[in-house]
């Protein structure tokens, strides 16, 4: 009874959004294989994990119980769907591409001399599998060399989930063998560092300033721009990492998430973990000295130039339009 | 603590990446290469726990003979001895293979810890770590900012998404990757570059370590990127090309 089995996960504020794009990506395999698409989760007694599934259901769905998965940790997640792999033994077993199924899935494929073929952006004919190389700067497509499940995750925002009426299906419970002494991590409450002060979420313009500006000193350059233009600052990791400006202003997938106007990407190269953070907002401009930097994938306008002299003339440019 | 820490060797951020003609790798031939960032952290984070509680960082890491000045600055950073495992076919292996062999490499070891990158920044899989736990038999967590050896074991800063943390309490041995920004990176001094000529540094060929390198996942091809949007390039001097970006941004994507 080999079939597509589609991971459920829930964001803290509840959102299965990432799931169900997860879904999408099960129902386009299963498009090209012909096999039928089922959805696991674990959950709390009671619970109904797939309350949330919109548009075509799953032809069956198993939601794993025990009161040792109460918390996340990797060795329960691990055990718990080794064990529900084993009895169902799908070929193919989709997650979303969180920070939750990068911390067991990896370990979970090796236990079935399996490697994860992780981040996935699309699937084709094959089936084949593309994903992003080289931060962004190259696409691979690989294929699955069979004997034994196939692991996937799938990056966030790369397929559609389907938005017609919800429907029902079958759900059997599974109950996974776990002893106390199996989870090895104790995982704590979580907690956010300090209370957000600024909602880049909300913002109609940023500036977003990358590795390019080089320098701390630089900075009152990019502060300039920004200011002319009534926006506000953003940075991409490593700016942040360097402590240049407060981790709050970090923009991708382990910071924001923004959907501004515009989007100014200066010196930023396009790493996948910024693009997921920016490439929703309407319009997107980048400034950097790379013609192959992947920003300009993403970019409704671009100069390819040097960013210490393009942002001081830009920065004139816009005081005097306005 | 022995403390051992997995590096790899990535092409510097700045390197143009191209494709080398008719091959599914790129071309290496004018590459300048670098300590994958995510490991620098890892690396940094050993040195400071064995500044703390005294022991022993070995790096291991596995790649083709160009790797021997990765880990030489390593060394001159000051971990103590190395591990290169030699193998030229790095990029044919999936990541368990290559897991696999840093596996081999480093149970021997027996380390207390063993600390690695949260991803590296070619092929960004972001697997490594957590398999290597995996075959090691050891309790691991990933995304790791901050560690603190309690009397038990450890208790470490997890990274979660959006802005969240936790922390996480598990005994040792273990193994952590590395999230980047937790430390500030030291820089080999001259000393410390003239003391690395005189470390251990063993090399351990792939084939002695008797590893399968058959992959699970086999990789088809690789091109440079299609563009999703038709990206308007706007050429001139900086004066003329912000001249026309303001314009543009005012009348045509009226966002100004």
């Amino acid at each position: 009874m080999s079939c597509i089995l589609v991971v459920e996960e829930a964001r803290r504020d509840g959102s299965t959004r990432v799931f169900q794009e997860t879904l999408a990506a099960g129902r386009r395999l299963a498009e090209l294989t012909g096999l039928a698409v089922e959805a696991a989760g674990v959950g709390e007694p009671g619970r109904n994990i797939f309350a949330q599934i919109t548009g075509a259901q799953p032809a069956a769905g198993h939601a794993i119980r025990h009161e040792l998965l109460a918390a996340y940790t990797a060795d329960g997640y691990t055990l718990a769907f080794e064990q529900l792999i084993r009895r169902l033994e799908p070929r193919y077993v989709l997650f979303p591409h969180s920070y939750q199924a990068r911390d067991f899935v990896p370990g979970l494929a090796a236990r079935f001399g399996q490697a994860l073929i992780g981040d996935v952006t699309a699937i084709g004919e094959g089936p084949t599998f593309a994903r992003q190389l080289y931060q962004g700067r190259m696409h691979a497509t690989y294929r699955h060399a069979g004997g034994g499940p196939c692991f996937l995750s799938i990056q966030n925002g790369a397929f559609r989930a389907d938005e017609g009426a919800g429907g029902t299906m079958p759900v059997s419970e599974f109950t996974p063998a776990l002893e106390p002494a199996q989870i090895r991590t104790r995982p704590g409450t979580p907690f956010r560092e300090t209370a957000q002060t600024v909602d880049l979420s909300s913002a109609q313009r940023i500036v977003g300033v990358g590795r390019g500006i080089k320098d701390a000193e630089k900075l009152p350059l990019v502060e300039d721009l920004a200011g002319a233009l009534g926006a506000e600052l953003g940075a991409s990791r490593p700016i942040c990492d360097n402590g240049w400006l407060p981790m709050e202003r970090q923009v991708g997938s382990s910071g924001q998430t923004v959907a501004p106007k515009l989007y100014l990407a200066v010196g930023i190269s396009g790493a996948i973990q910024h693009l997921v953070g920016m490439k929703g907002s309407q319009c997107i401009v980048a400034i950097n000295k790379d013609p192959d930097a992947p920003i300009f994938e993403v970019a409704d306008y671009g100069i390819v130039g040097d960013l210490f002299e393009v942002v001081p003339a830009l920065t004139e440019a816009v005081k005097a339009a306005r | 603590m022995k403390i051992v820490v997995a590096i790899k060797q990535v092409p510097d951020r700045d390197a143009a990446i191209r494709m080398a003609p008719g091959a599914k790798e790129i071309d290496e031939r004018e590459l300048q290469w670098a300590m994958n960032e995510p490991d620098a952290y890892a690396l940094e984070e050993a040195l400071q726990l064995k500044e703390k509680h005294g022991g022993e960082v070995i790096v291991a890491s596995a790649g083709p003979e160009r790797v021997g000045t990765t880990i030489r600055e390593a060394l001159a950073k000051g971990a103590d001895r190395a591990i290169h495992i030699v193998a030229d076919d790095l990029g044919a292996r999936d990541a368990l293979g290559v897991a696999r062999l840093l596996a081999r490499a480093v149970a021997p070891e027996s380390p207390d810890l063993v600390l690695t990158g949260l991803q590296s920044e070619d092929r960004g899989e972001g697997q490594t770590g957590v398999i290597l736990a995996e075959l090691l038999g050891l309790p691991h967590a990933t995304l790791i900012l901050h560690v603190d050896r309690t009397e038990t074991g450890l208790r470490v800063k997890r990274e979660l998404e959006e802005g969240w943390h936790q922390w996480i309490e598990m005994p040792i041995p273990a193994v952590l990757t590395m999230q980047s920004g937790g430390n500030k990176l030291r820089y080999a001094t001259l000393m410390g570059i003239k003391r690395a000529k005189a470390k251990e540094l063993r090399a351990v060929s792939a084939a002695e370590l008797g590893v399968d390198a058959t992959p699970a996942i086999v990789l088809e091809g690789m091109a440079a990127p299609q563009k999703q949007k038709s990206t308007q390039i706007l050429r001139g001097s900086p004066r003329e090309a912000a001249a026309e970006l303001v314009e543009k941004l005012k009348t045509e994507a009226r966002v100004l």
